[in-house]
């Protein structure tokens, strides 16, 4: 049993794989709990699908998938933000006519031109076959960068995301730690679409947060919960993904969905028994 | 009652902010227009007028977040301003104990994400004061209306303001609640701090301050309770006749709707 579960930390494809989700599910689980106290739960699940137009564009054009899809996005957030400003439509809606139509547009390009480059599969659903040594570098220097912006940046980001209006007030520049979450939240997608795929990208910035959020009413407690929950989900996922030889994207939101659950069930239970909160 | 800029110290006491013929709006609309107003060291001011007269928008221009259209706002050098948002605008599901959401008054410089021995020292010292020292680590929505009001006063005395804004400090809140928040409030400023508040309340709050300004896109009118709560006055501020009474020396306002209810109660207990 046990020499069955180890068996995959002997291919260098999979220890890539796993390093990457774990990182991954950290670094999405903390931005999760910015993005979903926020708001900005819909404009993570729409940027990663804009991506993809970028990563169609990028496969066809032969320049690098991160550039590509990198310039894509800020376009795409950039375009969201003129519809925006504009105040003839709301935000969501126009998240949802950009990114959809980017997206929309990325699998028309490869169904008239033909898939090249990295797999289309594996940008839609995450795959660890793809995951390279340089992929593993870096994940885990964005994670550092991130955890190190969340360190020196802790008390301003909670501020300008509890009250941006007295924070605003305070000198906290809270446009510019929007811009910071913004950016931060697109270098996050483009890292992690090659194992989670862009449509489930969303889950593992919402799942953890929601998780941690059930378990504590405290905001430090939430992040770190957060991270956990993310990690977990992704070093658990993985190894779901290698022994059922499903994709590693879906694997790891079911793992995410089974704890939500799980924590659902037992927080309400508390609440009805009059336990002492899990806090 | 006075009608030019508000000159509540004496002329040699520094203002702390100074706003001369400001106006603001959002995009087309226009809020507020050429207000004069002068905020000096230990004034307690209401301001009072209608929904969408502009009470907050001045709250926000005073705090500065709200650039004016017109005129020109002066504040004193390195003036420390605290400021209590209304608590219908607080998002009471945000995971935030008491001490977190108090801390978030200590966030300008290079800081560890927790706090030092001296901030968590200084943080439970204006806890204790406002009466609420042992809710330290409990969600800011399992307190009382009034506990919850303390709590954002607490988070901006944390920055020892010179003057405190607080917006509808006492709506939504029960009698007991907005008598404790009036004696907190006059407690504060008894020790130097000025305060300046918006209210919708005439009788429970506004009646009760040592200074008013009405207004309704501009200055309608300033001054102290009995000079400003007129039946001219607020007919040109609200665009309602009321009615005023005194009782000890204090203006109560009837709106017309109360004031007919009482000449009815009165004509029915002379029929009788």
């Amino acid at each position: 049993m046990m020499q069955n579960l180890l068996r995959p930390f002997g291919f260098e494809f999979f220890r890539n794989g796993l390093i990457v989700a774990t990182f991954a599910g950290a670094l999405c689980g903390a931005i999760g709990v910015y993005v979903v106290l926020k708001g900005m739960s819909y404009i993570g699940h729409g940027l990663s699908h804009a991506i993809f137009g970028g990563f169609a564009a990028s496969s066809l054009l032969g320049i690098d998938f991160v550039v590509g899809a990198g310039v894509w996005g800020l376009v795409s957030a950039l375009m969201i933000n003129g519809v925006t400003r504009r105040r003839v439509i709301g935000a969501d809606a126009a998240i949802g006519v950009i990114t959809t139509a980017s997206f929309a547009l990325g699998l028309a390009l490869f169904a008239v031109f033909g898939r090249r480059g990295r797999s289309f599969d594996a940008a839609l659903f995450g795959s660890i076959l793809g995951v390279e040594g340089s992929d593993v570098i870096a994940i885990v220097i964005l994670t550092i960068v991130v955890a190190a912006l969340i360190f020196v940046g802790y008390r301003q980001l909670l501020f300008a995301t509890f009250d941006p209006d007295v924070a605003e007030a305070s000198g906290v520049r809270t446009a510019r730690v929007d811009a910071v979450l913004t950016l931060v939240l697109a270098t996050a997608i483009l890292a992690t679409m090659q194992v989670l795929g862009v449509t489930l990208i969303a889950a593992a910035l919402v799942i953890p947060a929601t998780v941690a959020r059930m378990l504590t009413d405290s905001f430090g407690r939430m992040l770190l919960l957060a991270t956990a929950v993310g990690a977990t989900m992704g070093f658990v996922g993985m190894n779901v993904s290698y022994h059922l030889d499903i994709q590693s994207g879906p694997s790891i939101v079911l793992v995410g969905a089974a704890l939500f659950t799980v924590v659902f069930a037992a927080t309400g239970v508390a609440r009805r028994t009059r336990l002492p909160a899990l806090a | 009652m006075r009608r030019q800029p508000l000159a509540l110290a004496t002329d040699d006491v520094t203002a702390l902010i100074e706003l001369r013929g400001v106006s603001c709006a959002y995009n087309a609309a226009q809020v507020l227009e050429h207000v004069d107003l002068i905020v000096a060291p230990g004034q307690f001011t209401g301001i009072v007028g209608p929904s969408g007269s502009g009470k907050t928008t001045l709250l926000k221009a005073l705090l500065g977040t709200m650039a004016p259209t017109g005129g020109t706002v002066s504040r004193a050098t390195g003036l420390r301003v605290g400021y209590v948002p209304q608590v219908e605008t607080v998002d009471w599901s945000f995971p935030v104990t008491v001490a977190e959401c108090v801390l978030m008054a200590r966030v300008n410089g290079l800081r560890l994400p927790w706090p030092s021995r001296s901030e968590r020292a200084e943080m439970h010292a204006v806890l204790d004061r406002l009466g609420i020292g042992d809710l330290a680590l409990r969600h800011i929505r399992e307190l009382s209306g009034g506990q919850q009001q303390r709590v954002f006063v607490a988070r901006a005395l944390l920055a020892d303001p010179q003057l405190l804004l607080m917006d509808e400090p006492t709506s939504g809140v029960d009698a007991r609640t907005r008598h404790d928040v009036l004696h907190l409030l006059d407690d504060l400023n008894q020790t130097g701090t000025a305060i300046v508040l918006t209210t919708h309340d005439l009788n429970g709050v506004a009646s009760h301050l040592p200074h008013l300004v009405c207004l309704n896109r501009t200055v309608i009118a300033h001054g102290e309770p009995t000079e400003v709560l007129t039946t001219d006055v607020l007919e040109r501020t609200f665009g309602a006749r009321m009615e005023i009474l005194e009782h000890n020396g204090m203006p109560i306002v009837l709106d017309e709707y109360q004031g007919a209810h009482h000449s009815v109660v009165a004509f029915r207990r002379a029929a009788s």
